[in-house]
């Protein structure tokens, strides 16, 4: 037994470069295995990538072909949306549409975000139209009926939403309630204590105080200042292609594959050409909206906490496989009820969002057609309905899309019968691209 | 992390102290008793075949010892101190390590991160991809695991793939105790061997393994113990050296039933039949 282990002699030492830290090296008296012996033939089937443009090409068929479509539609919708109304209406490719879109998003686009990581569980909520709803009337109380401090009232205001979201994933994971029902009785109930706390006036205007007005109309980023603009880029371009820098130097230091160069470099490019163009339209306009700024924030945080953290990955497995995620030792309510609550938190800065733009809190805050379109924007952006795949930049993307018909059925002056029917068919073509997606990953084998 | 097989323990002899043992398990499935009064014993440095027929109950046993199933009756000791065990966290605390025959493998996740679900590595609270990464594949690497990449979802692996997927993770922790439920059902021959040889190793390092299978073969090559299981009943266990598998598979089919089981069938049932 204190005989250090030693190779198999007369063969290549199958263990390579791991040195001593082999914990499977067979010990003495125990014959290596045949197969292990021989040095293993390259499979034919690895996924090597070739080199160069090409190797990309048909990486990117073969990713196409298995159902992993990507944000790959959403891009292509979006430029089809532009064209179709830029034919329709001269006023629609312009610096103000993109300002009034980029403005008019954030308040769904919140929404769409807590529903991101509920799609993620495989899970929906459908109280989010009614919570948004509640939480500007619940703000709208506190700050301007009791007059508390507004930062104050936003914080309570908040808090109810992560209790509201919290309850319902605890009725959820605990009790066993599908949250299919849960939700849906959270839509009318919310919706019922929202008209209570409004009373008979039915509005409440809102003074511009705190986070309401960082969320108003007319408060830009660096007060709309040319650079503003270009220094948001700047940081999220910077950002990026150090965090993609830093990875690779760090997977090189440690012998694992890394991306080359020049694909770290065209990364950064491809995101930095959309980013400046965003902010040199927005410049011809009036700047960056700090909504948006606050907005694309939290996207960041939390693109974060799902990628690079144990809980997001616990959400991501939940969303894969209950039973394993179980097995390993994972809390499956705790993450369910956690997750719920981040909806509501979401829900319910959506609805402070959606306030401000009218400046006041009224019954039209819960309109249904809110919720529909969050989801829409949530599903549109590529994240499955079926649990376990997505991101957040899905409620970004797809709100876009969401918002630039809204802002195109606007300008043509179509009424609400047609924008419902239209948001409708969106949000069913939303649905079937992801389950004929699902479909054609299941058949090669990547669900 | 440590390493589950680093170090070397003199192999044990059966004769010490068990390190997992089941004092009298029953459990019961609504309408279904899938054990009663299940006994077993596993030593350090010894492997433990559990045979018997589909719908034995071998499966329950090793849900049952692994927490998914928390049993009803009798008792659990680990290193000779009763346990109980009411969730999966509990069993893998104690240091027991499961492969389940339904693999539960989240097939949306990649093979690093199921190889490392529920006790990733971090560094400042987030998680370390390029460690895990590295040590998923060492270890793959050593079990002669060849998969397309350690980053494609695991529900593009193959069946075999998958169940080495599930081996190798079972071994990322520090277990003191393997439990194989089927694992060569699905493989090659290679695999087989590679799964065997790995069994073999587990026991030199002084682990004890518990190893299910259908196949007589598998058995004989490497189990030091057999216990048989019939109709969630004990129905004998024996060493392998010196016992026919005409024998084995004789109180598989209950073409020999043991005292107990004999006890058993003449006493209770007529207290179901009011
Ligand atoms: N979750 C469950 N609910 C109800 N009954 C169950 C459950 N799990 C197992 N059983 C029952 O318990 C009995 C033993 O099943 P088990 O899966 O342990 O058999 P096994 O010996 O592993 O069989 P196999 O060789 O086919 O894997 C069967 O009658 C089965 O129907
Ligand atoms: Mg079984």
């Amino acid at each position: 037994m204190s005989t250090p282990p030693t190779p198999p002699s007369g063969s290549p030492d199958p263990s390579g470069p791991l040195g001593e830290f082999n914990p499977l090296e067979p010990p003495p008296g125990i014959d290596p295995t045949p197969g292990a012996a021989v040095a293993p033939p390259v499979d034919p089937r690895l996924l090597v990538r070739q080199e160069g443009l090409r190797g990309y090409l048909d990486e990117f068929k073969r990713k196409v072909r298995g159902g992993e479509l990507g944000s790959l539609p959403v891009v292509i919708g979006l430029i089809v949306i532009w064209l179709i109304f830029s034919l329709k209406n001269s006023q629609y490719f312009t610096a103000a549409n993109a300002e009034f879109i980029a403005y008019y998003m954030v308040g769904l686009g919140m929404l769409a975000t807590g529903l991101v990581f509920v799609l993620l569980l495989g899970e929906i909520d459908l109280s989010v139209g009614s919570v948004s709803g509640l939480a500007a009337a619940i703000y709208a109380v506190l700050s301007v009926t009791h007059h508390w401090n507004a930062w104050l009232a936003v914080v309570i205001t908040l808090l109810s939403g992560m209790v509201i979201g919290g309850l319902q994933g605890w009725i959820f994971a605990k009790i066993g309630v599908p949250a299919f029902v849960v939700t849906l009785a959270g839509f009318l109930a919310w919706q019922g204590v929202m008209l209570w706390l409004l009373g008979s006036t039915g509005t409440i205007n809102l003074e511009p105080k705190a986070l309401n007005a960082l969320f108003s109309g007319n408060s830009f980023f660096l007060g709309g200042q040319i650079f503003g603009a270009y220094l948001l880029a700047i940081i999220a371009t910077v950002g990026f292609g150090a965090s993609l820098f830093l990875q690779q130097r760090r997977r090189k230091a440690a012998g694992v594959p890394s991306r080359p160069t020049g694909e770290l470099i065209a990364r950064t490019v491809l995101l930095a050409i959309p980013v400046f163009l965003v902010a040199w339209i927005l410049n011809k306009a009036t700047g960056v909206p700090n909504n948006l700024v606050i907005f694309l924030a939290l996207l960041v945080i939390c693109d974060f906490v799902l990628r690079r953290t144990t809980y997001g990955r616990k959400v991501f497995s939940v969303g894969g496989n209950i039973e394993a995620s179980r097995r390993a030792g994972i809390s499956v309510p705790m993450v369910r009820i956690s997750v719920y609550a981040i909806s509501g938190t979401f829900a319910a800065l959506g609805g402070l969002a959606i306030a401000a733009t009218t400046n006041a809190a009224g019954q039209a805050g819960a309109d249904p057609n809110n919720l529909m379109m969050a989801i829409a924007a949530a599903v549109i952006g590529g994240t499955s309905l079926f649990g376990g795949r997505g991101r957040v930049w899905s409620a970004l993307l797809g709100i876009m899309v969401i918002e630039s018909i809204n802002a195109g059925l606007f300008m043509l002056g179509l009424t609400l019968d047609i924008q419902y029917m239209i948001t409708g068919g969106v949000l069913l073509a939303a649905v079937i691209v992801d389950s004929l997606s699902r479909r054609t990953q299941k058949s090669s084998g990547r669900a | 992390m440590t390493n589950p097989l680093a170090g070397s323990y003199a192999p044990a002899s059966a004769d010490g102290e068990p390190v997992l043992a089941l004092r009298g398990v029953s459990k019961r499935f609504g309408a279904v008793q899938a054990l009663s009064d299940v006994e077993l014993e596993v030593h350090p440095g010894e492997v433990v075949a559990l045979v018997g027929d589909n719908g034995a109950g071998k499966s329950t046993v090793v849900k049952a010892i692994a927490g998914v199933h928390p049993i009803d009756d009798g008792q659990m000791e680990w290193e000779g101190r009763a346990v109980t065990v009411h969730r999966p966290q509990d069993s893998q605390h104690l240091g027991i390590a499961t492969v389940y025959q339904d693999l539960a493998l989240a097939d949306n996740l990649d093979v690093v991160a199921n190889l490392f679900l529920g006790r990733e590595i971090t560094t400042y609270g987030t998680l370390d991809e390029v460690a895990m990464e590295k040590r998923a594949q060492e270890l793959l690497d050593t079990l002669s695991i060849r998969i397309p990449s350690v980053r494609i979802p695991v529900a593009s692996l193959s069946g075999g793939q998958r169940q080495v997927v599930a081996i190798a993770r079972s071994l990322i922790g520090d277990p003191k105790v393997v439990i194989l439920d089927e694992p060569t059902a699905a493989l090659g021959v290679e695999q087989t061997a590679q799964v065997l040889d790995l069994v073999e190793r587990l026991r030199e390092r002084g682990l004890g393994v518990i190893l299910i299978s259908h196949n007589m073969a598998d058995v004989s090559a490497v189990a030091d113990t057999v216990a048989v299981l019939r109709l969630g009943r004990n129905n004998g266990t024996f060493p392998m050296r010196g016992t026919t598998q005409e024998t084995i598979i004789a109180a598989i089919t209950g073409a020999t039933d043991n005292a107990v089981t004999r006890r058993a069938a003449r006493t209770p049932r007529s207290e179901g039949e009011v």
